[in-house]
């Protein structure tokens, strides 16, 4: 079986996050990229997958060169070859066209990606790939077994899930608990150094809602603190200051 | 011309969100003067309950009747909405943000050659171009998305605009779609979901508990505060991860995001990856018993306390106002 995962270079989840040339561009200072959380459980389940059906697994980021060391750990945790599509990923249909170019090339059985980045949240890519593909696509998805071509899965809905069967190929955009991260050993880092890492230029320029300028929140008030043995007056903020109830 | 809205529906009730989303395409259409507002219903639901999305401002409800379609089936949806799409000469496409709505309207961007724009949190700005503004890095900032295609897809956040709820009552028209076998081909074997509760991803209200609950035995009290507000419980990833609560109500990071109007943090720390999943509340009430927690600087109102005491005190106090 050969598999395809797709993976974003983001921003750790504890970052801080601030904007710099006059609010048009995320300010890297100081910021470490991780391999995204979501992605990660992707990697995991797409690494488990592998080693139980046999067959390929491919580690995809479309960024510029700075994404290397992400996709260099991605092949420390399993991946055998990578690919970098050689730019910013400017929106989530650029992104999409890339991936389904490269993927269609490659006849690829499975694609997994996270359910979304967690810089832009848009969750989008993994439907949009599997309509350029003319594969059906499934998201967030919690669990995904194969059994020969019938694929289980299930999926996250407000406030519970479904279980759903397809058959491959297809797409699913994946979140905890379908795997267990995985945490690179010494023998797969020593192994990636010299595991494939080709870089391929994109297909196409084409952007369709690409972000123009960025602003954070407002600034969070000073927090109102209640006496422990006066609740009434939380209530009372409530109902006539917050008016909530 | 008119503004199409995908309708979603749980056990034939029109969600809320959908009706939000309805909201927002009758505001978009008296700013931009794209005309009236079309709503979809796929599948089984009651007249009353179709007429009932004009309340949130749809002139017309097109009700595909295909009982098929009452569960979420991805490419059957999606086919559905291009159907509908195009048949009503539509160029903006409204729906709300969940999880179906994320995995519909990404086939519907390709379908449709529209440019899609997630988290959206208010009307676009259309003064010189489309620039939509949405919500990103986990409600930790926000950025201005300009969309370049005629056609326009708008997934649209939680809270993004007040329900309209003076609306008249919709004209209800059945309406066809073709639908063949490979729309089908994945099937929903079975649907769990938590039941007579409200939903977390769509409360109003929410309650949750962290580590410092000490253990599953305890919820009994979230839940009885819960209860006494019609909120839904949520709790923080730890609590999740040890299984003290199901995976569903994790709140966080790489959890559900909620963006009720009131939120109420019980031993809950306030880890930064909590606070993603948490920042688009409108309130913010935070229980915990050490005053340095990080989450009293995101709070709007804190109490520093023994939760064990202070929820129940919580509660009587609200039965005795509500």
């Amino acid at each position: 079986m050969k598999i395809l995962v797709c993976i974003t270079h983001v921003p750790d989840t504890t970052s801080k996050i601030q904007f710099t040339a006059n609010n048009t561009k995320f300010d890297t200072t100081g910021v470490q990229f991780i391999i995204g959380p979501y992605d990660d459980y992707a990697l995991a389940r797409a690494v488990e997958l592998r080693d139980q059906t046999g067959g390929t697994l491919t580690a995809l980021n479309v960024g510029e060169f700075e994404t290397e060391p992400t996709l260099r750990k991605a092949l420390a945790i399993g991946a055998d070859d990578a690919i970098r599509i050689n730019s910013a990923p400017k929106d989530s249909f650029f992104v999409a066209k890339q991936i389904a170019h490269y993927a269609k090339a490659g006849g690829y059985d499975l694609i997994l990606m996270g359910r979304e980045s967690i810089d832009f949240n848009g969750g989008m890519v993994h439907g949009m790939v599997g309509e350029l593909l003319g594969m059906p696509s499934f998201s967030p998805v919690m669990k995904l077994e194969i059994e020969g071509s019938k694929v289980k899965m299930a999926r996250e809905i407000e406030g519970g899930k479904e279980i759903l069967e397809a058959s491959l190929p297809l797409i699913a955009g994946c979140q905890e608990p379908i795997a267990e991260w995985k945490i690179p050993n010494m023998r797969g880092i020593m192994s990636a150094r010299t595991k494939p890492l080709n870089v391929v230029e994109p297909v196409s320029q084409e952007t369709q809602a690409e972000a123009s300028s960025y602003q954070l929140p407002p600034a969070k008030g000073e927090v109102k603190l209640i006496d422990k043995d006066n609740v009434k007056e939380l209530v009372r903020l409530l109902k006539n200051e917050a008016k909530v109830l | 011309m008119s503004i199409l809205v995908y309708i979603e529906q749980t056990e034939g009730k029109v969600k809320k969100t959908s009706l939000e989303a309805v909201s927002f395409a009758n505001a978009l259409a008296a700013k931009t003067g794209e005309g009236e507002v079309v709503a979809l219903a796929l599948g089984t639901f009651s007249e009353a309950e179709l007429a009932g999305i004009g309340t949130a401002g749809a002139a017309k409800v097109l009700h595909v009747t295909d009982p098929r379609l009452s569960e979420g089936v991805i490419q059957a949806h999606s086919s559905a909405v291009a159907q509908a799409f195009k048949k009503v000469g539509a160029k903006t496409l409204i729906l709300a943000k969940s999880s179906l709505g994320d995995a519909v309207a990404a086939r519907l961007s390709i379908k449709l050659g529209a440019g899609l724009v997630s988290n959206v949190v208010e009307l676009p700005n259309t003064s010189s171009g489309y620039l939509v503004k949405r919500s990103i890095f986990t409600g930790k900032a926000f950025a201005e998305a300009s969309i370049s295609t005629e056609n326009k897809i708008l997934a649209v956040k939680k809270n993004a605009i007040d329900l309209k709820t003076d609306g008249a009552p919709a004209t209800i028209e059945t309406f066809d779609v073709s639908l063949d076998a490979s729309d089908f081909a994945s099937k929903i074997i079975s649907t769990e979901r938590a039941t007579g509760e409200v939903l977390l991803p769509e409360a109003d209200i929410v309650v949750s508990g962290g580590r410092g609950m000490k253990g599953p035995e305890n919820w009994g009290m979230i839940e009885e505060l819960a209860k006494t507000l019609g909120a839904a419980t949520g709790c923080s990833k730890p609590v999740s991860d040890i299984g003290w609560r199901p995976h569903h109500e994790h709140v966080g990071q790489t959890g559900v995001k909620v963006a009720p109007s009131l939120y109420i943090a019980i031993g809950i720390s306030g880890a930064i990856q909590h606070l993603a999943g948490v920042n688009s509340s409108k309130n913010i009430v935070v229980i915990n018993k050490d005053p340095e927690a990080p989450f009293f600087k995101a709070a709007d109102y804190g109490i520093v306390g023994d939760a064990f005491e202070i929820v129940p005190k919580l509660t009587e106090a609200l039965k005795a106002e509500l």
